[in-house]
């Protein structure tokens, strides 16, 4: 930490060979991870999968098991919280009950001896839109005023590196979607690194340059979040990130551009560019929203891969799109997901349809086909978060 | 009101909207009554007695009722002394208590809370001294600290005091004792506040920059002013008017007499009930003020 200056711009921040251990269980195995500066970096995975962890590590709030830790090049593994050019927006805030919005903004600048630190302190607040409650106590304010303090708090320091704690959490839907773009806004505005911790998977798409997934303390994949929306590298991923129709079967032949994969008595081709495995068993899968659902068996064609038929067992209209829920024999249930173009759902339930997909929309996974569950259970954080948000948006349409 | 400084957490924001209804002051009537009959009674007439007369002629002890206010003059230029030592000494008493019970308060509260067992087996231990009389516990300490005491030869033979020193009946006896028997006082209110302190705060500090001292002073001690208000007026108080400390047969001497053992005197022993009377009056009514003053200034009614 140097006294007295800012930092210029943002900083990397790397990983290395990172474990943590705490007794009983371990929250992170083997972590390597590089953030190049001034990126938006999103931690994204279930609650439980070591996300906050990683977070707490960086922060200093935690000391690894193993492993070491860089910002800009310099080692900082040993270095205590307060000597590190590294601030964070807490979940839960932690903005100080005892003190008034300003003071809690000057409080970091007061901490490093920084000239001025009352007028950028206001300045800070002026950038998330609150300078006039600056005289207020945190208690007196609505959780996305506070959430919006402890953002001018921790950037006012001009950190290297930000930390945000699923800072979003507690807000609603509206106030979140508004909250993201702000972000956003403001990450590019100042230039800093952010690492940002979610478990809400939209939110890490719409905001971040590079998604990393976690699970079980690993990183499953990392990549910008079309890529990794596109091409998931393992049914964590592929149902994390969104939903996924996933099937498993032997690769049936192989030419130098596709696979061929039986499933169920179909013959399913994926682009072999597509596809981590070759040879064996393996799974594939498809998005469900590029699924084309057919009332009668559609012609041969080379480009598409076809299944059926099956039946519709679930219908459900959300307005813009509609989920059908089919069962095909031998397959169990697909999802596809319709957008309404017409007037209402294209099939009843019950009805006799086909589905189909453009071949280059297939994918493969790098997985050891097997006991992964197609969906995952509704436990998940995910879930959970989906449910939440639903009542959310039921509650704003009543008001 | 200062007493606010003993209340809970809830702070006036998150109570429902207060209705007067007549089940609520049916429930508040046996506390106004035992208030009326044994609070306001009492001080009534401790206020009538303090500006009593002798009766011409009369026995000693025997007063009619007037308004001699020259009574306040006589014990004030009299007992001047002894009060700013019962100020004093329940002062030191109290910032050594602090001293004290803090490091203890947060070790019980924040350090061992993981250890839930440890927590406990540490109030009992701050509590276990209740169970022994105060009078017996402070005659045990006299004991322990007379002249012919192990601790008190030992020092004298290490040449730490002098061969004719004594220890009890100094002023330094007496402040021990009051701080001795009033730490779990500091003690238990400290350790409710730091029990709830919320350590996300001290992470927020630490993440700012805050050297681990600087994040003591700017969060913890900020956060914990309600514990330590109620804990130095749980110990002020009672240390500024207390009598057994300070008593020659316990741990005081003829020029550590504090106020507490000037009323009993007074009381018991000259019968000059209104010079006691005044004395307490004025004893209560600085100690009032005292306390006024101190918790307007803590700032705490914000924290509660």
């Amino acid at each position: 930490m140097s006294t007295g200056a800012f930092a210029a711009q943002g900083a990397d921040l790397e990983l290395v060979g990172i474990q943590k251990r705490f007794p009983g269980f371990t929250a992170i195995e083997h972590l390597d991870l590089k953030i190049p500066a001034g990126s938006f970096f999103a931690l994204l995975g279930p609650s439980g999968c070591g996300k906050t962890t990683t977070l707490r590590l960086v922060a200093g709030l935690e000391a690894p098991t193993a492993g070491r830790i860089l910002i800009g090049g310099t080692d900082v593994t040993d270095q205590k919280s307060f000597q590190r050019p590294v601030n964070t927006v807490f979940q839960s805030y932690a903005l100080f009950p005892h003190m008034t919005v300003l003071e809690n903004v000057a409080f970091g600048l007061r901490r490093r001896r920084i000239d001025e630190p009352v007028a950028k302190a206001h300045e800070a607040l002026r950038l998330v839109e609150l300078d006039h409650l600056a005289a207020r106590k945190p208690q007196q304010l609505s959780g996305g005023q506070q959430q919006r303090v402890a953002l001018a708090r921790a950037i006012v320091n001009r950190p290297a590196l930000l930390l945000l704690d699923e800072p979003l959490g507690a807000l609603d839907l509206k106030l979140r979607r508004q909250m993201q773009l702000e972000l956003k806004a403001i990450q590019e505005e100042v230039g800093l690194t952010f690492l940002h911790v979610t478990h809400d998977q939209e939110e890490a798409m719409t905001m971040a340059d590079t998604v990393a997934v976690m699970n079980k303390g690993r990183i499953e994949q990392m990549g910008a979040p079309e890529e990794l929306y596109e091409l998931p590298k393992t049914a964590f991923v592929a149902n994390f990130l969104g939903q996924s129709n996933l099937f498993t079967g032997p690769v049936v032949g192989s030419t130098r551009d596709a696979i061929s994969v039986g499933v169920a008595g179909h013959n399913i081709v994926v682009p072999a560019a597509r596809a981590h495995r070759h040879i064996g068993e393996v799974t594939i899968g498809i998005r469900p929203e590029k699924l084309s659902l057919h009332l009668s068996a559609p012609a041969d064609d080379a480009a598409r891969n076809t299944l059926g038929p099956g039946r519709v067992i679930d219908v459900s209209f959300s307005g813009v799109s509609t989920q059908y829920l089919i069962d095909v024999p031998h397959l169990g249930n697909l999802v596809v997901f319709a957008q309404n173009m017409g007037f209402g759902p294209v099939a009843d339930e019950h009805a006799e349809v086909w589905v189909s997909w453009a071949i280059e929309h297939g994918f493969g996974l790098e997985d050891e086909p097997g006991d992964t569950p197609k969906f995952e259970s509704d436990t998940t954080t995910r879930s959970i978060a989906a449910q939440r948000r639903a009542s959310l948006v039921t509650e704003l349409e009543e008001i | 009101m200062a007493f606010a400084a003993f209340a809970t957490t809830t702070s006036d924001a998150d109570q429902a909207p207060r209705r007067k209804s007549p089940v609520a002051l049916l429930l508040l009537l046996p506390g106004i009554l035992y208030l009326v009959l044994f609070f306001l009674t009492p001080l009534v007439s401790l206020l009538l007695t303090s500006f009593q007369t002798p009766i011409e002629g009369g026995d000693i002890g025997q007063y009619a009722y007037a308004f001699r206010w020259e009574n306040y003059v006589e014990v004030v230029t009299a007992y001047l002394p002894h009060i700013l030592r019962s100020f004093a000494f329940a002062l030191t008493a109290t910032v050594l208590a602090l001293i004290f019970s803090y490091p203890l308060a947060y070790f019980i509260g924040v350090t061992a809370r993981r250890w839930p067992l440890v927590q406990s087996l540490m109030l009992v231990l701050v509590i276990a001294p209740f169970f022994i009389s105060f009078l017996l516990r402070t005659l045990a300490w006299k004991q322990i600290l007379s002249d012919e005491s192990f601790i008190i030869t030992s020092l004298k033979a290490v040449a730490l005091m002098a061969p004719d020193a004594h220890f009890t009946g100094t002023s330094a006896a007496v402040i021990f004792g009051l701080t001795y028997n009033f730490i779990p006082f500091m003690t238990l209110p400290l350790y409710t506040t730091l029990e709830r302190l919320d350590t996300r705060y001290l992470e927020a500090g630490s993440d700012l920059y805050a050297h681990p001292v600087e994040v003591f002073r700017k969060v913890t001690i900020p956060l914990s002013m309600p514990g330590i208000v109620a804990g130095t007026l749980l110990t002020f108080i009672p240390a500024a008017g207390d009598y057994v400390n300070a008593s020659r047969d316990f741990l005081g001497g003829p020029d550590s007499q504090m106020i507490g053992n000037v009323i009993e005197a007074n009381f018991l022993v000259l019968q000059n009930y209104p010079a006691a009377a005044a004395l307490s009056i004025i004893l209560m009514t600085v100690i009032l003020v005292i306390v006024m003053v101190y918790v307007k200034r803590a700032g705490t009614e914000e924290l509660l």
